[in-house]
């Protein structure tokens, strides 16, 4: 145990940059000089903790002891929290770029409250990544659902403020249902601070309470967006498209199955969750909702619906890993938040290049696009196939692991649960192939006559969007494909494994 | 005696002094009066910081008026509780005096300033008072002395203000006649007004009829001034319509008195013994605060004028507050949310009806659905509203969080789970009609308006109204009580407040600490 600034440092980043973002709201390159500076600084103090973490060390940051006896508001960054911290902060340095190109390119009004409240919002995602315990991480949890509102609402429409209603109307909720569970947690057990392996007090707890206690946790951590409790999520689509790629592929929906990984590792702990039948329950909803959420996106015509959809079902992927409560699928669910995040921001955002290129949202309308936005589309076809889990995408490793996890699981449920995935993994791919057929192989004709000018139509002309919105969704799927080969670009392989040794004991 | 031991008395007796001074200063020049009252309260908050710190650090002040002994002379006696709530009362009565300065030039006629000043130092008096003294006779003296001023406050804003003020005075009358007849029930067995003797003599005669007659009428005495929700009828007009600087410091400081009332009597007249064994009131307390902490946010959903709705939010915050008292006899965490409660609603609560006279005098608009594109129109007042809004729900990091938290773990510590999820719900009640606010101001009606024929013809009317920026002295006093609402929010989750917590527990002789 290290004491550090470094955790501290990192938060205020985004919080320094909203206040200056404020202030120079009249100049608009010094204000994205702002947050371009604080996304790559607490990037930077973000990955300057992993070798420390690697050796085995946990970085520990108080900001003060809270008025409850044993409770410390502050940080405690271990291995799982810092892949968590290392994705939501590599992100947030390449949708900056991508959102100062998107932005503009668009004219989109109110700018300056765009990026005061996504400084918020990665404050409150990397808070809850590198948090300590409930009670910090409850705090944390609430600034991602305040600030992400105006990000959700930002076109202001009716139609906008009432996705925004619906977002606040299953989010704020579940913040609810989450601090009941965190002092619940206080009260049985006198502590609420992350502990791998579990929360030994909780153990003596009659099971009913636990469950009880569990379903408030996972109530509040409807973030997860896990079925039935879906709904927010494609509805929050309405907003602009890198308010989708982060937030609502990585930084709120990640805090959602982060804290599901928390609850599972390092608050109930694995023996307790075996030893009341949770993680069946968690199992079967997480089942559930990655089966019926591909179906749901099969049926979608809109492209950020279908990719939210692909979201709520991927995002289960790691629920159940946690569920299954074995090395291998603990290891991958873990390693599935950043592979995940950086194929799923990949398709965001090149849905958002579409829409910036040309206008188009729907599927339907993307016939021979592929054509006239080579590098878009190559880089969606890359992240496609990833989330499919072919390789070689990075998909395919944290697939591969959670397979062998529900293998080793064994008994009827692994094998279940192994089917699950794979027939997943199927329906991944039936909803994502169609997009790059239509945009590579089918020619743009009805579209073309309708225009009157078939040879415009026809003709292979490049017209991508602009290089700021194209760089970045480029490097993504770069890193998507680098995943494969090597895990352990930013550490993650090793944090990952670290991570399960503190978990589980032994190497 | 030490110099400290005098300034409670110094303080109440010069304000009264001060206010009567005033009245005679105000026919020699208008604008004497405000500036006294501000120079001197802000001579009574520096005088009652060193109060605090001499209770902190030496001990509970107990001076005998005239120097005669307590049984028979009026005892003030000041501890933990009190000197905590004296600085609260004070520093809002500062912020609201320097408030005032402008929004009584827009809101009441020039002739009637001087008595207006004068009315609010009196009833600042009569609040310093009730928050001194250890005497229950002279405490009704005091609660008198606040509840007469606050009926003329009302009043002095003339037209719709006179009938819901001519209310006021039904029901506090009746809530002041309950108090003095409890008291005497109680000196007619006991043979003292003292609070300290009285606890001693009481716990003979608990069994009495007539102390527990007189127990209850006290306490319901109280409850109507601190509108607990049935009783609050007469509560909502009188916010609506008073004048925002009073509004504000009636929501904020004069409800909150009559809640240090009923914590005084609890653990300094009787005993938690009583409450708990004799009468068992402890659970019907709390859930009389249930309903009205539901009931209130309900009623507050349904109103359209923000100062109604403000008004409504009260009731249901009182509850909170009658929630953490009636849960104290069980645990002490209930005693620590009712306190900190206490300072966090008077900042959050203060701050929102000054908002709402901010923006009634700058646009003229009463109305939530009018408030399209004000967060541009009044970017510093907005904010602040949006942080006191947010405070109000119990976001982290702002003061309305910490009590929620405090009044959990009271629920979950005296094994009463319903209130966690009573808690719970009126926190998201009271997002749904604060968000609403919050909505209309930032985010409503760009591009296609929800109901452009309807809202842009009352916007102009309003406009015509008002228009000219607030001035300084009215946006300062909003900021610094938003501001305290972060603070507060941050400090009460440190460990800074704890001594002060626990001296105050120790001062009530709450057996256990946290």
């Amino acid at each position: 145990m290290i004491d550090m600034m470094t955790p501290l440092f990192a938060i205020s980043c985004p919080a320094v940059a909203a206040a200056l973002i404020l202030l120079s709201r009249r100049h608009p390159n010094i204000r994205e000089a702002w947050t371009i500076a604080a996304s790559i600084a607490m990037f930077l103090l973000v990955l300057s903790m992993a070798p420390l973490i690697i050796r085995g060390e946990t970085v520990r940051c108080i900001l003060f002891q809270s008025m409850f006896k044993g409770i410390y508001i502050g940080f405690k960054v271990d291995a799982f929290g810092e892949i968590f911290a290392i994705t939501a902060s590599s992100l947030w340095v390449l949708v900056s770029f991508y959102s100062i190109g998107y932005m503009r390119t668009l004219k989109e009004h109110a700018q300056t409250r765009y990026f005061f409240a996504f400084c918020f919002a990665i404050m409150g995602a990397v808070g809850v990544a590198l948090s300590a315990n409930l009670i910090t991480l409850f705090i944390f949890f609430e600034v991602i659902t305040v600030s992400t509102y105006p990000l959700v609402i930002h076109e202001q429409s009716p139609e906008a403020l009432r996705a925004g209603h619906k977002y606040l109307a299953y989010l704020m909720p579940a913040g609810t249902f989450l601090l009941l569970a965190t002092m619940v947690t206080y009260y049985l057990a006198g502590t609420t601070d992350f502990t791998p392996g579990g929360i030994r007090a909780l153990a003596s707890a009659s099971p009913m309470i636990i469950v009880g206690l569990f379903l408030a946790f996972l109530l509040g951590f409807m973030k997860a967006a896990w079925m039935p409790f879906h709904s927010w999520l494609p509805t929050a689509m309405i907003a602009p498209s890198p308010v989708s790629a982060l937030l609502h592929a990585v930084a709120v929906v990640k805090a959602g199955v982060f804290g599901i990984v928390r609850m599972v590792g390092y608050v109930f702990g694995m023996d307790l969750m075996q030893q009341v039948g949770l993680w069946l329950v968690l199992a079967c909803i997480a089942g559930f909702t990655m089966i019926v959420g591909s179906f749901f996106a099969i049926t979608q015509d809109n492209l950020k619906r279908r990719l939210a959809y692909s979201t709520i079902s991927q995002l289960s992927y790691i629920i159940l890993g946690a569920a299954l409560l074995t090395r291998d699928s603990i290891q991958g669910a873990m390693m599935h938040i950043p592979f995940h995040g950086y194929m799923k921001i990949t398709l965001f955002l090149c849905a958002g290049a579409i829409l910036v290129a040309t206008g188009k949202t729907k599927v339907s309308e993307m016939a021979g696009i592929g054509k006239s936005m080579p590098v878009t589309m190559l880089a969606f076809s890359v992240a496609a196939i990833g989330m499919a889990g072919i390789p070689p995408v990075c998909g395919f490793v944290s697939k591969l692991l959670l397979a062998k996890g529900a293998w080793a699981a064994g008994s009827y449920y692994g094998m279940v649960f192994l089917a699950v995935i794979l027939i997943s993994s199927l329906l991944d791919v039936i909803y994502f192939f169609p997009i790059i057929l239509t945009a590579f192989f089918k020619s743009p004709a009805g579209t073309a006559d309708e225009n009157g000018n078939a040879g415009d139509g026809g003709r292979e002309e490049i017209k991508e969007a602009p290089l700021l919105v194209v760089a970045p969704l480029a490097v993504t799927a770069l890193f998507s494909l680098a995943f494969f080969f090597d895990q352990n670009i930013f550490y993650i392989y090793d944090l990952a494994r670290m991570a399960i040794s503190d978990l589980f004991g032994g190497g | 005696m030490l110099l400290v031991e005098h300034f409670p008395v110094i303080i109440v007796g010069l304000s009264m002094f001060l206010a009567y001074t005033m009245l005679l200063a105000g026919y020699i020049n208008r604008r004497l009066p405000f500036f006294m009252s501000l120079a001197m309260n802000c001579f009574f908050l520096f005088l009652s910081i060193f109060i605090l710190d001499h209770v902190l650090t030496v001990g509970p002040i107990r001076y005998w008026q005239g120097g005669w002994r307590p049984p028979w002379g009026i005892e003030y006696v000041v501890d933990a509780m009190n000197a905590y709530l004296l600085i609260i009362v004070i520093s809002i009565v500062i912020l609201g005096l320097i408030y005032s300065k402008r929004n009584v030039e827009f809101e009441i006629e020039e002739r009637k300033h001087v008595t207006f000043y004068t009315l609010i130092q009196l009833m600042a008096a009569g609040l310093y008072g009730i928050t001194v003294t250890g005497d229950l006779f002279n405490m009704f003296i005091w609660l008198e002395i606040a509840s007469l001023t606050a009926y003329a406050l009302i009043a002095v804003a003339g037209g719709r203000a006179l009938r819901p003020a001519y209310n006021y005075v039904i029901m506090g009358s009746i809530g002041a006649c309950l108090y003095i007849f409890g008291v005497c029930w109680l000196y007619s067995v006991t043979g003292t007004l003292n609070m300290g003797d009285m606890r001693l003599l009481l716990p003979l005669v608990y069994d009495n009829k007539a102390v527990q007659m007189g127990f209850a009428m006290i306490v319901v005495g109280v409850m109507i001034k601190a509108y607990i929700f049935p009783l609050h009828l007469w509560q909502p007009d009188v916010y609506t319509y008073a004048p925002s600087t009073v509004s504000s410091l009636m929501a904020s400081v004069h409800v909150k008195v009559m809640f240090y009332i009923l914590i005084r009597l609890f653990y300094s007249v009787f005993t938690l013994d009583f409450i708990r064994h004799y009468i068992g009131l402890d659970l019907l307390i709390c859930w009389l605060a249930a309903i009205a902490m539901l009931a209130g946010s309900i009623w507050a959903i349904k109103q359209r004028n923000l100062r109604r709705m403000l008004a409504y939010s009260s009731v249901s915050q009182m509850g909170y507050i009658l929630l953490g008292v009636g849960l104290s006899p069980l645990s002490p965490w209930g005693l620590v949310g009712a306190a900190a409660h206490i300072l966090n609603h008077a900042v959050s609560k203060g701050c929102l009806f000054m908002c709402a006279g901010a923006i009634l005098q700058q646009e003229g608009l009463r109305d939530i659905r009018d408030f399209v594109g004000l967060g541009k129109k009044m970017p510093y007042v907005c904010a602040a509203f949006t942080i006191a809004a947010l405070s109000m729900i119990g976001i982290p990091f702002t003061a309305g969080f910490t009590s929620k938290v405090f009044l959990i773990l009271a629920s979950l510590d005296a094994a009463q789970s319903p209130f966690v999820a009573v808690l719970l719900i009126s926190g998201l009640l009271n997002l749904v009609y604060f968000w609403r606010v919050i909505d209309q101001m930032y985010f409503a009606g760009h591009g296609g308006t929800d109901n452009p024929a309807e809202a842009a013809p009352r916007v102009t009317s309003g406009a015509a109204k008002g228009g000219r920026p607030i001035p300084l002295s009215m946006t300062a006093p909003i900021l610094v009580l938003a501001s305290l609402c972060i603070i507060l929010g941050v400090l009460w989750l440190t460990d800074i407040p704890l001594p002060l917590i626990d001296h105050i527990l120790s001062n009530l002789r709450m057996e256990a600490t946290i």
